[in-house]
């Protein structure tokens, strides 16, 4: 892909003494990893389709720390915390988006104590406020009907209590919704979160993300659906593992919406 | 001589009562070994987390079989309790069915009594089923070998016996009420026990009340030995639910706490102003030695998270919904509680033959709770919503991985790399920072 997104940063946006809408706080898997990239370009084309004036702060964001807290390292988790609250209250950012419910929970919930508070929401939550108020159209497209399970990201589920907005933006594309046996805050975790995205697993019988994906199948979806770029990897990985990448695909919400779109 | 029985009766519920209560101050002694806990927040949000959670059992029905048949034995405990009431004051008094002046209330009373009374037998006989029979997976764990699987039984088969004396003492007095003996007035309705009479027919009066009398001293004897079992038993929850659930965390459960200690020094860090080598302010504590970071042993805890401990009552829904334990990892959640619990114990004996606690060269981490368990967790919060009682395993997990990772600067080697990355390029993956926003332009 070469097609140029418009994805101003802050810093721009601060030299022509503007203040965007929300701060698209794309994170280090929307950065770096190659599949979570797409998932911040099709965003981006999204947040662009919808006229949503947004910034990404780009080489002056941070990891929130979210790992580093997780894995039990509290000095680097504030260090990050602080150096990246530094910059968001130097630009004077009052509202956050963000596609990964991990740095959405670290940045919710844990940096108002260091003195960094935000109206932080995940990107599902934004999209679905964008089409509460008719800014952003929903249209089946190419899912109109196909099946499609959500797997609930854990950070985003039983964390925060979001289990609707999701769901509501995949209702909204006319898919038949199918619920894995274990779903919303009995959802079961895709094996990444605490820092094991990083690490080995401990011995065990099984990987946590086969066990999901293998849930998942159960549902015999066109599409797993996935709200944290994370799960993302997990559950693709699972879906390869079983040798199924040809069959179905494991899509993030707002790709779907955005190649419902043709976006 | 006819003061005899109040007499000895006085001097079991006493003794009974008296040794109870000495546990639990020591049960309340070792909670305050923790460190202080955080019990901020609204009173009425807690106060309505009581009458929902625990009161109300809100989160029991979501395993409705069990949840059903928990609620029928806790309504049937709470109710039956007030006939114990009664059967103190007659013990006390030598009285016969004091309350029996309500007339017809007090047949009612009675009769839901023994209804209720079947009910907990016959929940109590498909728990116990449910346990040895069907031996549903989670009964099962390595963690419920031994004691622990004997307690569980031990408790269903404390309450068989109560629910059998309870209808044998009616079905005995119901017997003597209807051959006229003395002091057995008609008093009562008995819609349970009426159907043991034909086992009762023929007996002389002497042994109806010798039966009568039996399975009353019985009864409270073992209310009594009930009682005093909690302390050494997993069931302290029937107690503790109700504190436990008051004090749990109001929080949304994605907000694990920052550490306060941690915030001053990174504050001071990241202060340009500040001179590293200032002398302390006056006044303060020089000898103030840095606070410990994380958990190594209970003392570490929070006395909530050692009020969580002795509130387990091992049902293992945690368990059963954590994913690492379902995939064959060694973590289990229950087994976190129990052994922080078993802990404690151990250092509470300590204490009571010490004095005060006595090094003992043991601690929950590696003694109890070993690394590998630690790093199986992906802190998904699932053995956090199953518990019915509001207990966080999650949070004394994340408190060993702080004193692992600050302390002994043990994390696992791939972690470490990733913090290094975090460390140094504010990515958990080796790349620049200044590469940030080239995805914008792929």
């Amino acid at each position: 892909m070469s097609e140029v997104i418009k994805v101003p940063t802050m810093a721009e946006f601060m030299a022509q003494g503007k203040n965007p809408e929300v701060l698209f706080w794309v994170g280090c898997a929307g950065s770096f990893d190659d599949r979570a990239k797409k998932i911040s370009k099709a965003f981006a084309k999204l947040l662009n389709n919808a006229g949503v004036e947004f910034a990404v702060l780009g080489t002056e964001e941070g990891c929130s720390g979210d790992p580093a807290k997780r894995a039990g390292n509290e000095f680097l988790f504030q260090m990050q915390a602080m150096m990246n609250i530094q910059v968001l209250n130097g630009y004077e950012i009052k509202k956050i988006v963000t596609t990964c419910p991990h740095c959405f929970n670290t940045l919710k919930n844990e940096y108002p104590e260091l003195g960094g508070t935000y109206e932080v929401m995940h990107h599902t939550q934004f999209l679905k406020s964008l089409l509460n108020e008719g800014r952003l159209k929903v249209e089946g497209g190419k899912f109109k009907g196909k099946r499609i399970t959500f797997h609930d990201p854990c950070y985003l589920g039983r964390a925060n209590n979001e289990y609707e907005a999701p769901r509501d933006l995949l209702r909204k594309l006319e898919v038949e919704l199918v619920e894995m046996k274990r779903c919303k805050s009995r959802g079961l975790c895709c094996g990444a979160g605490g820092a094991q995205m990083f690490k080995e697993p401990e011995n065990g019988d099984k990987d946590i993300n086969i066990e999901r994906t293998e849930e998942a199948l159960e549902t015999k979806p066109d599409v797993i659906a996935a709200g944290c770029p994370f799960c993302n990897t997990m559950m693709t990985d699972g879906v390869k593992g079983k040798e199924k990448e040809d069959s179905i695909e494991v899509m993030d919400v707002a790709e779907m919406i955005a190649a419902a779109a043709d976006l | 001589m006819q003061y005899i029985p109040n007499i000895l009766f006085l001097i079991v519920l006493v003794a009974g009562i008296g040794y109870f209560t000495k546990n639990i101050r020591k049960i309340i002694r070792n909670i305050k070994l923790g460190r202080e806990a955080d019990t901020s927040g609204n009173k009425s949000e807690r106060w309505g987390n009581v009458v929902r959670i625990a009161l109300g059992q809100s989160k029991m029905v979501v395993r409705p079989i069990a949840g059903l048949m928990h609620f029928v034995v806790y309504v049937g405990f709470v109710i039956i309790n007030i006939e114990v009431l009664e059967i103190i004051i007659d013990g006390l008094f030598g009285t016969h069915r004091i309350f029996s002046f309500l007339g017809g209330f007090y047949d009612f009373l009675i009769a839901s009594f023994e209804i209720l009374a079947l009910l907990v037998f016959i929940a109590v006989i498909i728990f116990w089923l449910r346990r040895n029979v069907q031996r549903i997976k989670r009964f099962l764990s390595p963690e419920m070998e031994g004691w622990p699987k004997n307690d569980g039984n031990l408790i269903l088969y404390f309450e068989m016996v109560l629910m059998t004396l309870f209808i044998v003492l009616n079905a005995a007095d119901l017997q003597l009420q209807n051959i006229g003996a003395e002091h057995y007035s008609r008093a009562g309705s008995f819609p349970v026990s009426q159907y043991l009479l034909p086992l009762l027919d023929g007996l002389s009066e002497s042994t109806l009340i010798i039966i009568e009398r039996a399975a009353w001293w019985l009864h409270i004897i073992g209310i009594l030995i009930f009682l005093n079992y909690l302390y050494y038993s997993k069931h302290l929850h029937i107690i503790l639910a109700f504190p436990n659930v008051y004090f749990g965390k109001l929080t949304t459960p994605g907000k694990f706490k920052n550490l306060e200690s941690v915030t001053k020094e990174v504050k001071l860090m990241m202060d340009p102003n500040v001179d590293p080598f200032a002398a302390p302010p006056e006044g303060a504590d020089a000898a103030e030695a840095p606070a410990k970071f994380g958990a190594s042993d209970v003392m570490d805890l929070t006395t909530t998270q050692l009020l969580n401990a002795y509130t387990c009552t091992e049902c293992g829904r945690c368990t059963s919904e954590c994913p690492a334990n379902q995939t064959g990892k060694k973590l289990s959640p229950r087994k976190i509680m129990m052994d922080t619990r078993d802990r404690l114990q151990e250092v509470g004996a300590n204490i009571d033959a010490n004095g005060s606690f006595q090094d003992d060269g043991k601690q929950l981490l590696g003694d109890y709770i070993s690394t590998e368990e630690l790093w199986a967790c992906t802190t998904c919060n699932a053995c956090v919503e199953a518990c019915p009682v509001s207990i966080d395993p999650l949070s004394i997990i994340m408190d060993m991985r702080q004193y692992l990772v600050m302390e002994q600067s043990a994390a696992p080697t791939e972690l470490n790399v990733t913090m290094t990355n975090i460390e140094n390029n504010s990515a958990p993956w080796p790349f620049n920072q200044m590469d940030r926003a080239n995805w914008i332009k792929e």
